[in-house]
């Protein structure tokens, strides 16, 4: 089952960084290796950072894996900034669970 | 408008359907509370999940930017080398927690017995790189808690949205349907029991003749 190790999808630069404090890091330029790389991380690690522009591209995927507690595939901005899609998938929770957006609308 | 139930007017089907009709507001109610829970611990979630991702994102950013920095300054083959063996390896212990019948993820870090935060001598590389990786260690306990947070979010959603299908499900299907059927089933009998009335009160004027 899962171990408790966490992996990491990004760009070269971003994952040599997270290399140096003991996470195992793969990398990926396109989407389709990131798909491929999340379907296989997905049965080994507990944790998968992913950098937010590619998660966004593969965002039909990453919804197959939200049901279950194990693997968490968070999105995490890349070393060009945030894309803001991490916080757009916070909002599209809210919506879901209660129908509008009454936490964040302030921001818009 | 939903569709009508066909039942048969029978005594039994009256009763089996009001048996049936008591159940299912009974279990409207207790998932409509289950529902209210449900929301009133998905936004302490939600907030707790924004101010974690705000944060990260923030820090993160910062350390990504020092640690570029880095790599412009010193040679590129030098870092790969320097990061390459990583001293520490991260290691967490999983579990799952139930909130309100969902299990959702509990991870803690297990502590590391290494102590070398920094897996190379620092005679290779700039004193940039130190505090790069220093605040990217930093960040690890922020990082698991927010996908441990952010997971916890997710599930909710999920459960939430199905949870508010059933009750949606009981209350304008189920329970109106029921309530019909019943209606329906009283009104026949009551039907039947008139008609006879009158056939005995003719009987009886037919037999007094």
């Amino acid at each position: 089952m899962h171990s408790g190790k966490i992996a990491v999808i990004g760009d070269k630069d971003l994952i040599l960084a997270f290399k140096a404090i003991g996470m195992d890091v793969f990398s990926a330029d396109s989407s389709n290796e990131a798909e491929k790389l999340v379907k296989s991380l997905a049965k080994e690690y507990a944790i998968i950072f992913i950098t937010e522009d590619l998660a966004q591209q593969i965002d039909q995927l990453l919804t197959k894996y939200k049901t279950k507690a194990y693997p968490a595939i968070i999105p995490i901005p890349s070393s060009h900034g945030t894309t803001g899609y991490g916080i757009e998938g916070i909002k599209r929770d809210v919506e879901k669970a209660i129908g509008t957006d009454i936490l964040f609308n302030k921001e818009d | 408008m939903a569709e009508k139930l066909r039942v048969n007017p029978t005594r039994m089907e009256l009763k089996r359907l009001k048996e049936r009709l008591k159940m299912a507001s009974r279990g409207h109610k207790l998932l409509k509370d289950k529902s209210d829970e449900m929301i009133r611990r998905f936004v302490g979630y939600a907030k707790e999940d924004k101010r974690l991702r705000e944060e990260v994102e923030g820090d993160l950013a910062n350390a990504l930017t020092k640690f570029l920095l880095a790599k412009s300054v010193s040679d590129e083959a030098a870092i790969q080398e320097a990061v390459a063996m990583p001293g520490t390896q991260v290691s967490l212990k999983l579990d799952t927690a139930n909130v309100m019948a969902v299990s959702v993820p509990k991870i803690t870090i297990e502590e590391s017995d290494s102590k070398e935060k920094y897996p190379y001598s620092f005679t290779s590389v700039t004193a940039e790189l130190d505090s790069s990786i220093a605040t990217i260690s930093e960040l690890l306990v922020k990082l698991v808690e927010l996908a441990q947070v952010e997971k916890t979010c997710n599930m909710l959603a999920i459960e939430i949205e199905k949870n508010r299908r059933r009750v949606n499900a009981l209350e304008y299907v189920m329970i109106p349907q029921t309530e019909e059927a019943i209606g329906d089933i009283t009104m026949k009998l009551d039907e039947a029991e008139r008609s006879n009335t009158v056939r005995l009160m003719k009987v009886k004027t037919i037999i007094q003749k």
